[in-house]
């Protein structure tokens, strides 16, 4: 008898830990969201967002949940947020933004069954120990200097203007790389950058436009979602805008040359697949021209769309010399 | 050069101080009657929005400029019956409709607009003639609508709350309201008037905002500013001269770090965006002293038949 209810015992034990195991395969893969601004700030969280909705698209909404907290520029609410969630069990947690990092050296060793990404950086805190914490750095200066490169050809007073938030991280990248471009293009170029020292203030990055509008600039770009005040002014004077972070061309159609995109799928993939491969961290996952998670979209209706546009109506009449 | 460098800054500071003037004069006339609002930034923000929201739907800026003042004057009114009928304490309900006015803004703009958008705002009015007057011109006469009558509305205000029996009876509201009462002044309707006033005023502040100077709407798109108008009030000595002062000194140090950094003039860019927070904090010790006119039942809700 003993025997009996051993064996049902364990029988039992069997079905009930083999359902677990058929449960936890159909378990679908939860990311938690946190960051600074909003889904729509047309800048960094949206990036970030539009990768994860792609993500979602792709492996379907029963696979893959999106959970987020908008407006986490006050970093204890966003490490309070950022433990939150790894209570609860997410498979992974973005934090998306560097002020963040200190957090996540708190909070990660508390819960090892969970993986941690954070970014700009390369750092994964490997060094202290830590090994669920992922890192995701765009190489902002590779597409800073493309647009560089533009904006000195197209500028036809040689003044062009960089608006950035504070001077570090991806803003600072993007910055030197766009220097660096109009340098090497024109010599005699002169880039004027100025720091508002705010990644939400729209009226004093708005100024900004205006007094390098002034100062004799005719190409102007800038990151960080209060760039659309200088996009606003831009627009209103008929500057030339290079715009980073997503495809800034329909606030102002007429004005925006290209801006960088930044692809996050191209970390987020590698990064989801190591995750279900048991591997929670200690990756670096750069975004390069040459891997795609950086890219240059074209303003379609800009510079080529207006030519396209006047040739069709007329207003372009083309000589062709005898 | 030189004169084109401070009209290049003089111009900057004149438009970064309009929206300030409007939600400053607007707090100053209700400070005086005796109610502090600390709501202000939330009220530009639901100006902001709306004006924004009926411009990009109808295109038309005169009636998104009348949709904000109106819901600045709701959201004054609410403010008047929390803090006169309600009595409840002014700086906590302040806050919290400081709180209501961004969350509600933010979430409406999700709602019906959804992603960052930018309109055609009021476009610069040149003044002929005026305008053509060397520096004075470019600092003064080249901006749009909105800009001119927040600086028009200094002296108004000054004539108003100065010269008129309505100007005494809001004074008299904010210093003794006991006595204004027995002198048949109804100190609640006054600072209800005050108080819509005040809203009225800080939700064109916002529309100055999103429909004449930046053209956009953004979450948060005042970025604190409200908060910024209620220290200068203090900081004028609940003077519209000195509001008017406060806000052209703060703009006008804000304008010259900006130009020194698009210049290229080898300062740190942390130090640049310190001073106008530095040289505010400089003069109102200096000032510190004369500042003595502060409304004697300023944040004390007002018992009839109490004394």
């Amino acid at each position: 008898m003993k025997v009996r209810k051993l064996a049902i015992g364990l029988l039992l034990i069997g079905i009930i830990g083999s359902s677990f195991g058929i449960l936890a395969a159909a378990a679908p893969f939860r990311v938690a969201f946190v960051m600074p601004s909003t889904i729509n700030d047309s800048a960094w969280s949206q990036s970030m967002y539009e990768a994860l909705m792609a993500i979602q698209k792709e492996m379907g909404k029963d696979n893959f949940q999106i959970d987020y907290s908008e407006n986490m520029f006050v970093i204890s609410d966003a490490a309070a947020a950022i433990r939150d969630y790894a209570s609860q069990g997410y498979n992974l947690i973005i934090a998306h933004g560097s002020q963040y990092g200190s957090s996540l050296v708190d909070i990660a060793p508390d819960f090892p069954n969970v993986s941690f990404a954070w970014g700009s950086t390369a750092n994964t805190f490997s060094d202290m120990g830590i090994t669920n914490v992922f890192s995701y750095q765009p190489y902002s200066e590779q597409g800073g200097y493309v647009q560089g490169v533009l904006a000195a050809k197209l500028s036809q007073s040689g003044i062009i203007g960089v608006i950035g938030p504070i001077e570090t991280g991806d803003a600072k990248r993007y910055t030197e790389g766009f220097k660096a471009g109009v340098l090497a293009t024109n010599p005699n170029a002169t880039v004027s950058v100025t720091w508002t020292g705010s990644y939400s203030d729209v009226s004093l990055a708005a100024e900004t436009a205006r007094t390098m509008i002034n100062a004799g600039a005719d190409v102007l770009t800038g990151t960080s979602q209060m760039v659309i005040g200088a996009i606003g002014v831009a627009k209103k004077h008929g500057v030339l805008w290079f715009g980073y972070d997503v495809d800034q061309s329909p606030l102002a159609p007429k004005i925006v040359v290209s801006s960088v995109i930044v692809d996050w799928t191209v970390a987020l993939k590698p990064m989801i697949e190591s995750i279900q491969n048991g591997v929670l961290g200690g990756k670096v996952f750069p975004l390069t021209l040459a891997n795609g998670g950086l890219k240059i979209a074209v303003n379609p209706e800009g510079l080529v769309g207006q030519t396209i546009d006047d040739i069709i109506s007329g207003k372009i009449q083309i000589n062709l010399g005898d | 050069m030189i004169g084109s460098v401070i009209a290049g800054i003089a111009s900057s500071a004149v438009r970064l101080a309009t929206p300030y003037l409007y939600a400053a004069i607007g707090e100053t006339i209700g400070q005086l009657s005796g109610v502090l609002n600390l709501g202000v930034d939330g009220i530009m923000l639901m100006g902001a929005y709306v004006a924004f929201f009926i411009v990009l739907r109808t295109g038309s800026l005169s009636l998104g400029l009348i949709s904000a003042a109106g819901i600045g004057a709701v959201l004054g009114l609410l403010m008047a019956f929390i803090s006169v009928t309600l009595k409840a304490e002014q700086g906590i309900s302040g806050i919290g409709l400081y709180i209501f006015g961004l969350g509600l803004s933010t979430l409406l703009f999700g709602m019906t607009v959804g992603h960052v958008q930018t309109i055609d705002g009021f476009p610069d009015l040149v003044i002929p003639g005026l305008s053509a007057i060397p520096v004075i011109g470019d600092i003064f006469f080249h901006h749009n609508i909105l800009v001119y009558v927040a600086f028009a509305l200094v002296p108004i205000a000054w004539f108003v709350l100065n010269r008129t029996p309505f100007g005494l009876k809001v004074r008299a509201a904010g210093q003794k309201p006991e006595a204004a009462d027995s002198l048949g002044v109804n100190v609640e309707r006054i600072r209800y008037m005050t108080v819509i006033l005040g809203g009225t005023l800080s939700g064109v502040a916002g529309a100055s905002l999103s429909i004449a100077l930046l053209n956009t709407f953004q979450q948060n798109l005042t970025n604190g500013m409200g908060f910024i108008a209620v220290a200068l009030v203090y900081f004028g000595g609940w003077r519209t001269s000195g509001v008017l002062l406060g806000a052209l000194l703060f703009s006008t140090v804000n304008a010259i770090q900006v130009w020194l950094q698009v210049k290229g003039v080898n300062v740190p860019s942390d130090f640049a965006l310190m001073m106008p927070y530095v040289v505010t904090i400089l003069v109102l010790t200096a000032m510190a002293k004369r500042r003595v006119n502060t409304p004697a039942a300023l944040n004390k809700p007002f018992e009839r038949g109490e004394s």
